[in-house]
């Protein structure tokens, strides 16, 4: 886990993509070495996954959003890169979509299994409860899950910035395939860690379920953006609590970067 | 006319022929709540459309019918569904689609309203969606073609009038949607015209005063007299006719908003002449401050100032008035879409990294049979430009931090819409120039016959029937394609692919390659230019305003290069003429002469106006000020005022956050809900230096004193940076003037006083002027009345922090601290809150004292660079108690002040109870400062000499009391604070 200098991550962007500034800014500072490649260069030449180990979708609203959120660029993922998507995370690739990116990541089908067709898919994300776009500041809890490289039972603080985050499933069976598989990853919770009302889970996801990983715990997405939570000064209440040195955030993405380098 | 206007049906039957085209209908599974059907239903009960018991919304789509019908189930089920929510039903070309039950059988209709955009606005879904079938082979090989459109299923009892009053005043807006309404027919037609007549001359050689008149107007040019005679002149001589290409080219130069003739021309001010009002006032204040810091300032897209070793920042801030008062929607995100292009344009370009927006509009309960006719209610305006804010926006990935909203019933019929962009640059990237021989090249979006007479329709007033006729004057905005604009260009500009840039904004083409070639020549064949359909004349293509465009000038050589950069993100480039040394502008079509202009004529041929102005009479009235009865309802009343109160539902559906360079939010303290002065951003990760924008307006003050009123907004925006941090010896401020009909004596008169004001308050506080913009043609005609906008003058500032780890925010940090008020209290209530709510004409409009004011904001930003404030809020709308009260709440702490020893300027103690005036009098320069005990006696002698008490202390116990000696004023708990201010319109 010491061992995070140097971890090649891959940071995909395409029309629409706009979160890439602060994510390279948050690998970078967890101790990664980030590249930003354009959806299409990777379409050219699928082989470049080879050359990383992380794998990060980051925010925005990829093709305007057009139909849905993250509807036409998670199709093309599957149209151009199902195949090589597969094979990185088969091959021990770790993938994070952060917000459009968790919207593309669910709508690939990847954190259900690496082969589901889209007809197969149980897991949605759409529209805020309230039917509205909100950007505000909530407070996760991680989760016993899957995903051991977070700390289970920590609550940080964190920004989300979105229209369409309400996790919803097919059927209650769906739901209970996840819980079991330990891939509930994060929570939207109240400030002090209680039960969250609105907008303390600002969309009304279910559960309060803001994060899922894959049944690995590799693959992961998550509605809110730790990587808008690094500097100091981020946090909204920064000016009346004690001084402080970073942001919650980037101790996930040091998590993350170790995990994929490990 | 929307298709259903004078039928008469049967409501469950089809109408209409249907389109010959794929239908596919996407609805929520029947089991699934749908938040965009209760939002309806929400909307269509409060204007009044009673009996709906709900709606669902589907979204809809056509297709080509030549696909298979396994190539469309193919496209349904990858693209178009999602298969755990959504079901989709999929109707054949040319039949009509099955209906759906109502829910409960037997107890209510079901009606179906769709509204689909009309044939050439803008249907950016629909793009994508054939760009995706094309690029992923779903279509089998063939062109497909997509319409989209939106479904709403409505069960209830309701008429043919409610449901075509749900279309019109809430689904739909007849400017840009087609409505069906139980008509399932729809359109599956794509815009086309005739032959293209290529050139057309215009008779003007031989025209009388009438008939130049009436080529004008008929023509919708917008051409003065003057203006025609001066045209007409110069075709004389040259001894033939103007084409119709050079006609337009000639009316959108010319324009009022590319040329600000008014601010520019000659104004006779009771006797006085004014030559220049710009030059001698706003323009006269930066060149005799000459700071060194200004970089480029009033000549390119943006003002740019010095920012950190290697980077500069500019600023701009744009008016997008008269569209947003038809389409509030598209008006306002196109609004949003040019400003950030002007960013884009400056220099070489600079990336965006902050926008901002204010609206002024009609109040928000304005009772509906109030409504003029041909006017929307100011709350669907209202949230019409924040959703055309916030998609255009947050789809740029541009967070939106600062800005604010004003009511007044002069705004009902003439809205206003200020959008405004900060961008950052490297510092050598800063100057452009074209050379002869670089070709010209157009990016981004194609070219269409909308927005055509933008820049001379903002030059027209409006009137009832504008909604009607100006409509090709509206646009809808494709944010993506301005992505990707934005994407390719900064990546072009980093391999420096080319010598100069501009965007297209009002005048389109020609505005652009004509700046552009100004100094030159420039040639373009206008056939070679993308278009979104055929049948476009010559002159339609060079005067379109479609947006997301933006014009380069490329060295031959990079021509290759650049155009590889715009084909791998995906945005169309193409080179349509080049640069050349003629001095002359000419265009072609297929080969064809169009159009030869002289540059120098184009640019400089114009008669300069005279026009008269008469200096205002200013109302002396002065009720004095009566002791105000209850303190406390008036503090309450005044946090609900709609001015004052929470503006949060609309700060939080902008993404403020993107970019992660915030410091300082628009909402701050411990539930997130107190109103910051300014916003701060860091934008530089490996430097400590900032800068804070923040803006200020007063329209009641400007219908009292425009002098006054220029004064104290301008106090008012460098109060907000210097509050937060922002060091007002680096702060650079922008004017945006919206003013009512200056060809009227007594309007121009207020702009005159107004820019008088700019200059001498630019001058004392040594805050230069970098950019402006001005729209001086807002009233508003119904019947025979005519209704003109207060005078508005939105000033933004931008501000440099030396060290954003120094910032303050604006809310009480902890118990024990004292509480300073800087500077002097005066009995300065015209145009005040406080006045508005007690029914008081009249009064003083407050003015900062321009010798002293920029001493206070010095010796203040000295303090909060020190670290000496814990917390700091300047006093503006509503006064002292007002900024107490937001303090207070914000940072879930009391405080106790007692104003014996506030500094108090002279009045008539006889006439105004000083009481009232300690707490709501709206005197400029003042500040309420938390102050830790420790750091007390430096605060103090930082602010030596100035008018400053130390009044309170901040407490644990939850309430606001403010007194003066023994006598209590204000006694409130901070839960009921808090409520008051969160107790207007939320939306």
């Amino acid at each position: 886990m010491s061992t995070t200098v140097n971890i090649r991550a891959l940071v995909v962007r395409a029309a629409g993509v706009n979160c890439e500034r602060e994510t390279l800014l948050a690998l970078e500072s967890a101790g990664a070495k980030p590249d930003l490649l354009h959806m299409q260069q990777l379409i050219d030449a699928p082989s470049r996954f080879d050359d990383y180990s992380l794998l990060v979708l980051p925010g925005g609203f990829s093709y305007g959003d057009d139909i849905a959120a993250g509807r036409v660029l998670g199709f093309e993922m599957r149209s151009f890169l199902g195949e090589a998507l597969s094979r990185f995370v088969a091959r021990g690739g770790y993938v994070l979509g952060v917000c459009n990116g968790f919207q593309v990541l669910v709508d690939t089908g990847l954190l259900e299994s690496v082969s589901a067709k889209p007809s197969e898919r149980t897991i949605a994300l759409t529209a805020n409860v309230s039917g509205h776009y909100e950007c505000r500041w909530i407070t996760l809890r991680n989760e016993p899950s899957a995903c051991k490289w977070l700390e289970a039972g920590a609550l940080w603080p964190t920004p989300v910035a979105h229209g369409e985050g309400r996790l919803m499933f097919k059927d209650p069976s769906a739901l209970a395939r996840l819980r079991e598989n330990g891939q509930i990853a994060l929570r939207y919770v109240a400030r002090d860690g209680g039960a969250p009302q609105y907008p303390d889970c600002p969309n009304g996801s279910t559960e309060a379920i803001a994060g899922l990983c894959d049944r690995t715990g590799r693959v992961f997405g998550l509605m809110p953006h730790p990587e808008r939570n690094v500097a100091p000064w981020h946090h909204p209440r920064w000016t009346r609590n004690a001084p402080r040195a970073e942001g919650e955030g980037l101790e996930f993405y040091r998590r993350l970067v170790a995990a994929a380098g490990a | 006319m929307a298709p259903h206007a004078s039928t008469s049906v049967q409501p469950s039957r089809p109408v209409g022929a249907p389109p010959q085209a794929w239908r596919v209908e996407v609805f929520r599974r029947a089991q699934i709540d749908d938040p965009a059907g209760a939002s309806a239903v929400a909307a269509l009960r409060e204007v009044g459309v009673q009996g709906v018991r709900s709606i669902r919304r589907g979204h809809g789509y056509l297709l080509s019918p030549e696909l298979s019908p396994a190539a469309l189930q193919g496209i349904v089920q990858r693209l178009l569904v999602d298969p755990v929510l959504e079901e989709a039903r999929v109707t054949p070309p040319g039949d009509f689609p099955r209906r759906s039950e109502p829910s409960a059988k037997g107890a209510n209709k079901l009606h179906r309203i769709l509204v689909m955009r009309r044939r050439g606005v803008m249907d950016p879904t629909a793009v994508t969606i054939e760009r995706a079938i094309a690029r992923s082979g779903l279509g089998e090989e063939r062109e497909v073609r997509a319409l989209t459109f939106q479904a709403f299923e409505i069960e209830g009892e309701l008429d043919r009038a409610h449901l075509e009053r749900a279309a019109q005043d809430v689904l739909a807006n007849d400017v840009v949607d087609e409505v069906y309404i139980d008509d399932d027919a729809l359109h599956f037609e794509f815009p086309t015209a005739g032959a293209t007549r290529v050139i057309q001359h215009v008779p003007l050689r031989e025209a009388n005063d009438t008939e130049l008149e009436r080529i004008s107007r008929e023509g919708q040019l917008s051409l003065s007299l003057d203006e025609m005679h001066a045209i007409q002149a110069h075709y004389r001589a040259a001894g033939r006719e103007p084409t119709i290409a050079e006609i337009e080219t000639l009316a959108q130069t010319w324009s009022e908003h590319c040329k600000h003739k008014t601010f520019t021309g000659i104004i006779d001010y009771d006797g006085e002449r004014i030559d220049n009002l710009l030059k001698r006032t706003i323009k006269a204040a930066t060149v005799e401050l000459n700071k060194p810091w200004c970089v480029s300032v009033f000549h390119d897209n943006a003002g740019v100032i010095e920012f950190d070793a290697g980077w500069n920042v500019c600023f701009k801030v744009e008016t997008h008035n008269h569209p947003s008062a038809i389409d509030p929607y598209g008006g306002a995100g196109t609004g949003v879409g040019g400003v950030i292009r002007d960013i884009l344009g400056v220099g070489l370009g600079a990336k965006p990294i902050a926008n901002t927006d204010a609206f002024f509009v009609g109040p928000a309960d304005l009772p509906l049979e109030k409504l003029p006719k041909g006017c929307m209610h100011p709350r669907r305006i209202l949230r019409g430009v924040v959703a055309g804010v916030r998609d255009y926006g947050n789809r740029m990935g541009i967070p939106t931090v600062n800005g604010g909203v004003w009511f007044h019933p002069r705004y009902v019929g003439n809205p206003l819409v200020y959008a405004g962009c900060v961008g950052l640059m490297p510092a050598d990237c800063t100057d452009k120039h074209v050379a002869p021989g670089d070709a010209i090249v157009v990016v981004g979006g194609r070219t269409g016959r909308d927005g055509i007479h933008g820049a001379t329709f903002s030059s027209l007033e409006l009137h009832d029937e504008s909604q009607v006729v100006s409509s090709s004057a509206v646009q809808i905005g494709d944010p993506i394609t301005e992505k990707r604009v934005c994407d390719a260009l900064l990546r072009a500009r980093d391999a420096r692919l080319y010598r100069a840039v501009t965007d297209c904004g009002a005048g389109g083409l020609s505005s652009a390659v004509g700046e552009m070639g100004a100094d030159c020549g420039a040639e373009v064949d206008l056939e070679l230019v993308p278009l979104k359909y055929p049948g476009l004349s010559p002159a339609e293509i060079w005067i379109s305003e479609a947006q997301e465009r933006m014009v380069l000038a490329v060295p031959p050589e990079k021509l290759d290069a650049l155009l590889a950069v715009f084909r791998a993100e995906d945005c169309e480039a193409t080179a349509i003429g080049r640069f050349n040394a003629t001095g002359k502008l000419e265009l072609r079509y297929r080969g064809e002469r169009v159009g030869l202009l002289d540059m120098s004529f184009l640019h400089d041929g114009d008669p300069r106006p005279l026009r008269v102005a008469k200096r205002p009479a200013i109302d002396a009235t002065d009720p004095g000020c009566p002791p105000c009865a209850d303190a406390n309802a008036a503090t309450l009343a005044l946090l609900r005022a709609p001015n004052i109160a929470s503006k949060e539902w609309i700060v939080r559906q902008y993404d403020h956050e993107v970019q992660g360079m915030g410091v300082l939010k628009p909402l701050c303290g411990e539930r997130d809900d107190g109103p910051g002065d300014a916003a701060v951003l860091q934008p530089l990760a490996h430097s400590k230096r900032g800068i804070a924008i923040g803006c200020g307006a007063n329209p009641d003050y400007g219908l009292r004193d425009p002098y006054a009123m220029a004064t104290a907004v301008i106090d008012e925006a460098l109060r907000n940076v210097v509050a937060v941090g922002g060091d007002p010896a680096r702060t650079a401020i922008l004017d945006n003037f919206s003013w009512g009909n200056c060809k009227r004596p007594e309007q121009l008169g207020t702009l005159v006083e107004a820019a008088r004001g700019c200059y001498a308050a630019a001058i004392a506080y040594e805050t230069p002027f970098i950019s402006g913009k001005d729209s001086l043609n807002n009233e508003f005609r119904t019947g025979d009345e005519t209704i003109s906008i207060p005078p508005t003058l939105y000033v933004s500032a931008l501000a440099i922090v030396p060290d954003v780890s120094r910032s303050v925010s604006m809310e009480l940090k902890r118990a024990g601290n004292a509480l300073y008020l800087v500077g002097m209290t005066h009995a300065e209530f015209g145009g005040s809150q406080y006045f508005s709510l007690a029914g008081l004409e009249g009064g003083r409009a407050p003015r900062p004292d321009l010798a002293l004011a920029p001493r206070t904001l010095r010796a203040l930003h000295s303090a909060l660079k020190d670290g000496l404030a814990r917390a700091c809020h300047d006093l503006s709308e509503g006064g002292l108690a007002v900024a107490a009260a937001e303090m207070a709440f914000a940072g879930e702490l009391g405080a106790a002040l007692d104003l014996e020893n506030a500094p108090l300027g002279d009045f008539d103690a006889a006439r105004v109870d000083r009481d009232t005036a300690l707490l709501f009098s709206e005197s400029c320069t003042r500040f309420l400062v938390e102050v830790a005990p420790e750091h007390a006696a430096d605060f103090e002698r930082a602010l030596k000499g100035l008018d400053f008490a130390r009044i309170g202390v901040v407490r644990t116990e939850r309430r606001l009391s403010i007194a003066r000696g023994a006598k209590s004023l204000v006694s409130l708990d901070l839960d009921a604070l808090r409520a008051a201010h969160q107790g207007a319109f939320q939306g």
